[in-house]
């Protein structure tokens, strides 16, 4: 089996449109989306949800006002400026160290963990979906990734399936590095932007450091051909292989109004070959 | 001063051909600051071709560890919510990208055996763009965790004597989002006519109005036909501030690294209708 | 010698556990008497570093070995530290893990 993410750096370059259209066409895959905080894979995929359970994420401080005497060793000692004058925890700001609870000489400071979101195991037509949604502003949510990507590979093996794909996050942060760990190869979506180019180079940087080998899908390829060539001569110094090179067309957002993956909207596009010529490439990996 | 915040829930929507539409606008009455908080990929820069100031390193605490006083007790094992210290009977092992530098290891060392280091996570760099143009963003370096030590250092470097301060946010809805638009007077959302720019924006939206910050909505790559996101600002009572048309022109030129501000001329005086309502 | 195995369930009967620092549970086997214990582990409830931490209590139950899915990077290093020797890419029931294992050292 096969553990396959799908990032980009730069957000809207189309690893969702492209995931879900990859996704459509085996006959059984598990999915995992990834990108917690901004999930849309289930948009175009409509997972029909089996299972909810509650993602017990970082812990929070709790300063109990009857024991405290507003000494402000918590202020003085948290370094992420969570404790507020009148001796209050900032909840967006509290990273959950502990280390108000460690000084505190009243023990008036206790930590509990919070409920930072919920994750899904889900039927879609083809196979399982794992997803999740991080509750809006919470931290962690590399910790997410790595319970849904477990999740998705423990169906992955009992499914015996040959592939696993991953939608990842945007960036290049804690929940990208999450999601790097442990996957066989990272596909990058950029455009021929100057924007998409110079996050490729960074998300490229980021998958070789974890030890990740990439391959790239070069998305709206025709927008700015002169770019284009930058990317494949960069890439070809590289040695990195270029998978497919979408044309921009109107038909993906046609598509994705209708919430409908491209391969599904229209079957026999050049969009959609291009989506068959990179799974013909993935294939090759087995 | 008035602070806006640039934001949305989903990547790619057009945080920052807003941010730079707004701050090229802005600048024709105002002094503005423009400060690009996206530290995982930075994009501002690649619009502006302005005049560098200074660059710094930005470090972060980290604990280093004197052997020779160190009885290996184990105690800042014990603290640590994040396992990036491992004590061994006669060394001790320190994980970089675990660590959020909380300090806790050197408070609760009972032989003094930890000093404070500062290891490098990224850049910031100040620019001018024009006499009514500050500009500045931070870049993490690849392989680091945390993007927020970077905002809240770009936070620390807020101009004085400017009258708009322009926060570019990272995409997404979690900390660094919160970090880029808290303490903001109003934060713009951006969005696209799509079901994928719709429940972005329902979750960007439901942040921001946890936060209590007041906010408008601006539909980029309008085609005239949006149904979706204009129901969903009646029923949350946001208003749609600005609808920025599709063009694939407008496209070509960002994608050479050009912004124009009088390319949509519309657009001017509701830019500035923001500015003054807020 | 103590071996520990990552596993999805508590028995020796459960899958291995793709991963090691947040799997759920480790089950240590006694290679002499193929006794077994359960472990619960701490680490999916961690914020961070649990792979280090997930190979600071293997090493305190003396185990010698750890078969698992695959070592994140972080506890890669703590495991080497502990001299504890990994072995990847297992899976399978954790009982034909301990077998395979066991089988290959002969």
């Amino acid at each position: 089996m096969k553990q396959i993410l799908i990032i980009s750096g730069k957000g809207g370059t189309g690893k969702t449109s492209l995931t879900a259209a990859i996704t459509r066409l085996y006959d059984d895959i598990v999915v995992a989306d990834c990108d917690v905080d901004a999930p849309d894979l289930h948009i175009l995929l409509k997972p029909d949800i089996k299972e909810r359970s509650v993602f017990k994420g970082g812990k929070l401080a709790d300063i109990d006002p009857e024991k405290c005497t507003e000494c402000g060793k918590c202020t003085e000692v948290c370094q992420f400026g969570a404790i507020t004058e009148d001796f209050t925890v900032k909840k967006f700001s509290c990273e959950g160290c502990g280390v108000c609870v460690w000084n505190c000489p009243f023990d008036a400071i206790t930590m509990y963990q919070k409920e930072s979101g919920e994750y899904y195991i889900s039927e879609i037509e083809n196979g399982i979906m794992l997803h999740a949604l991080l509750n809006p502003g919470e931290e962690n949510s590399g910790k997410l990734v790595t319970g849904v990507k477990q999740k998705a590979l423990t169906f992955a093996e009992k499914r015996n399936v040959e592939f696993m794909l991953i939608d990842g996050p945007p960036g290049i942060g804690c929940p990208v590095i999450s999601s790097l760990s442990g996957v066989d190869l990272a596909v990058i979506v950029t455009e021929p932007t100057k924007s998409g180019i110079h996050d490729l180079e960074r998300v490229l940087k980021a998958a070789n450091h974890f030890g990740v080998q990439s391959k790239v899908v070069i998305n709206k390829s025709d927008l700015n051909p002169e770019n284009t060539e930058k990317i494949k001569g960069y890439l070809d110094k590289e040695d990195i292989e270029v998978l497919a090179e979408i044309p921009f067309s109107s038909r993906f957002i046609e598509a994705l109004k209708q919430a409908k993956t491209i391969v599904d909207f229209t079957p026999d596009g050049i969009e959609s070959q291009c989506i068959r010529e990179i799974k013909s490439k993935l294939d090759k990996l087995i | 001063m008035k602070k806006i915040a640039v934001a949305s829930g989903k990547g790619g929507t057009g945080k920052t051909t807003v941010s730079l539409l707004l701050t090229l606008i802005a600048s024709k009455k105002y002094k503005v600051q423009l400060v690009d908080c996206d530290v995982e990929n930075p994009n501002c820069h690649i619009f502006l071709g302005s005049f560098p100031i200074k660059k710094e390193k930005i470090g972060v605490f980290y604990p280093v560890i004197n052997l020779e006083k160190c009885s290996f007790c184990k105690k800042c094992q014990e603290v640590c919510e994040y396992n990036c210290l491992l004590v061994l009977d006669d060394n001790v092992l320190f994980f970089p990208e675990l660590c959020h530098p909380c300090k806790g290891c050197l408070f609760v060392c009972p032989e003094g055996a930890i000093d404070e280091g500062k290891r490098e996570v990224g850049d910031i760099c100040w620019f001018r763009e024009s006499d009514n143009i500050y500009f500045n963003y931070a870049v993490m370096d690849v392989g680091e965790a945390r993007a927020n030590p970077l905002i809240e250092e770009l936070k620390k470097n807020l101009e004085n004597d400017v009258d708009l301060i322009i926060f570019d946010s990272p995409p997404g809805a979690n900390c660094p989002m919160v970090q880029a638009v808290n303490d903001s007077d109003y934060v713009i959302l951006v969005t696209e006519p799509t079901p994928f720019g719709l429940y972005d924006l329902k979750i960007a939206w439901s942040v921001v109005n946890k936060l209590g910050i007041p906010a408008g909505i601006v539909i980029n790559r309008d085609e005239g036909e949006d149904k979706i996101i204009t129901d969903f600002s009646s029923q949350e009572n946001i208003p749609v501030i600005l609808k920025i048309p599709f063009s694939l022109e407008f496209a070509r030129l960002y994608s050479e690294g050009v912004i124009k501000a009088d390319f949509f001329p519309d657009i001017e005086e509701k830019m500035f209708n923001i500015i003054e309502s807020i | 010698m103590k071996i520990a195995v990552t596993s999805t369930g508590g028995s020796l009967n459960a899958q291995v556990a793709p991963n090691f620092g947040r799997c759920a549970y480790f089950i240590i086997v006694n290679s002499e008497d193929m006794k077994f214990e359960p472990i619960s582990n701490p680490g999916t409830g961690m914020m961070g570093g649990a792979g280090p931490a997930a190979a600071r209590l293997i090493n305190d139950r003396d185990c010698k070995v750890l078969l698992t899915g695959s070592v994140g990077p972080n506890a890669q290093s703590a495991l080497k530290q502990f001299d504890i020797e990994v072995v990847t890419g297992v899976s399978g029931t954790v009982k034909e893990a301990v077998d395979n294992y066991l089988e290959t050292q002969k």
